[in-house]
């Protein structure tokens, strides 16, 4: 369960998130709603280690968490807004690099993973594929596989539904709702409502604070 | 025809340095422009702001002047900075491309998207493993057409060494000239330097189409 207790945050004089508490149940999803400008990028960053917060207190099961720690643990995964491949690696050796380096799995070990990744995210034949020769749906795909092949406890997405046509939406949807089944918590920021209606279990609305 | 055979042997002999001076400025200046360009965009001022001095002084005066200092300047100061013609030419040449070469990895840094770092950051990857797979090699793609100018210039630039009193093959060809009353040699000599630099925009080409596989 990942628990945010008191979190404030704020660039110079303008606060973003104020006293924010918030739980998220194993297994569960939270869509974070709302105009833009209101923060829900903010927060999700802040989850992630990418900003760091001014007061309050993250938990993971309980247990106070830094996402900014430099531990090789990758308790939060992150699939960008624009997807942030590697433009330089094949599809499998994005997803392998991290594996390899950090978590120290083997190559065969790595690509055996990535590819049954793959298979589950209907990506089999891109494997040796760059960057560059994929649809903007198949990158987000590849950037999903990514983050999972570094088995995260929490799944994060930014706007994964902004660059899609709505037939791209309802497979993300489905994507999602699959990771859901076998039991990932995600995190999903989004400003299409009918999206996170379809998906969320718990919906948190921000509003950008009067200035 | 005789007399071409005749000037060929010292002016390969002085091809021999020129290439010298190359190869090893540009083992030197590389790997040290790109430290130098990680300095450049450090978050620490000190480091930056001295940084940036030393490239404004290598860009902002000739390198002819540099080597008259490196090599007659030091010892002034100290004594135990007397340098013997060849590595002081060495030090001269590798302070200059160093300044230039991280002028352009800075640049190429530059233009890295901020989310290539993000990502490596929640994937965990260290700050020199993304520098060295992810950061670097997209750095090599975009600034290989810049350096590959620089690659070339010093190739000619490596003629300076003549003030300090080196036998590089352009003062092999003006003394032959001067000896000899005649323009031959360094019509051989403009040769020879167009030979070495045709060979290096091949090498260049290469490379570069080495790394057209990604966009």
């Amino acid at each position: 369960m990942l628990e945010l207790r008191n979190i404030n945050k704020s660039f110079g004089s303008r606060q973003i998130i104020t006293d924010l508490n918030l739980q998220v149940e194993d297994g569960s999803i939270l869509c974070i709603v709302g105009e833009s400008g209101g923060g829900k990028t903010t927060l999700l960053r802040c989850i992630s280690g990418l900003e760091t917060i001014d007061s309050g207190q993250l938990l993971v099961d309980g247990r106070p968490f830094d996402p900014q720690a430099t531990t090789s643990e990758a308790v939060i995964g992150v699939v960008f807004q624009d997807y942030n491949l590697f433009p330089h690696l094949t599809v499998l050796e994005n997803i392998t690099l991290a594996p390899h380096l950090v978590l120290k799995q083997d190559m065969p070990t790595a690509q055996k993973a990535a590819r049954t990744l793959l298979t589950q995210l209907s990506l089999a034949d891109k494997a040796d594929l760059y960057p560059y020769q994929l649809s903007g749906g198949q990158k987000q795909r590849v950037a999903i596989a990514r983050a999972l092949a570094m088995k995260p406890q929490f799944l994060c997405y930014d706007e994964p539904t902004s660059a899609l046509d709505p037939t791209l939406s309802q497979a993300v949807k489905e994507i999602i709702l699959s990771l859901k089944a076998q039991g990932m918590t995600q995190i999903v920021v989004t400003h299409d409502w009918d999206f996170a209606a379809a998906i969320a279990d718990q919906t948190l609305t921000v509003t950008p604070v009067q200035a | 025809m005789t007399y071409i055979l005749e000037i060929l042997p010292s002016l390969l002999a002085g091809v021999k340095l020129t290439l010298a001076v190359f190869a090893w400025t540009l083992v030197g200046a590389l790997p040290l422009g790109l430290l130098v360009a990680l300095g450049l965009l450090s978050r620490w001022h000190p480091l930056r702001a001295s940084l940036h001095c030393y490239v404004w002084l290598m860009r902002g005066t000739p390198l002819l002047l540099q080597l008259i200092f490196v090599f007659y300047g030091l010892p002034i100061l100290a004594s135990w900075l007397t340098l013997p013609r060849y590595e002081a030419a060495l030090v001269a040449f590798i302070l200059n491309y160093t300044a230039y070469f991280a002028e352009i990895f800075r640049g190429g840094l530059q233009a890295i998207d901020q989310g290539q770092y993000e990502s490596a950051r929640v994937l965990r990857l260290t700050y020199w493993q993304t520098i060295s797979r992810i950061v670097a090699p997209q750095v090599i793609k975009i600034v290989l057409p810049a350096v590959g100018n620089e690659v070339i210039n010093l190739v000619k630039d490596s003629s300076l060494v003549y003030v300090i009193g080196l036998g590089d093959l352009l003062r092999a060809g003006n003394i032959a000239t001067a000896r000899d009353v005649t323009l031959v040699p360094l019509l051989l000599v403009g040769l020879i330097y167009l030979v070495l630099t045709a060979l290096l925009t091949l090498i260049l080409n290469k490379v570069e189409q080495r790394f057209s596989y990604w966009r």
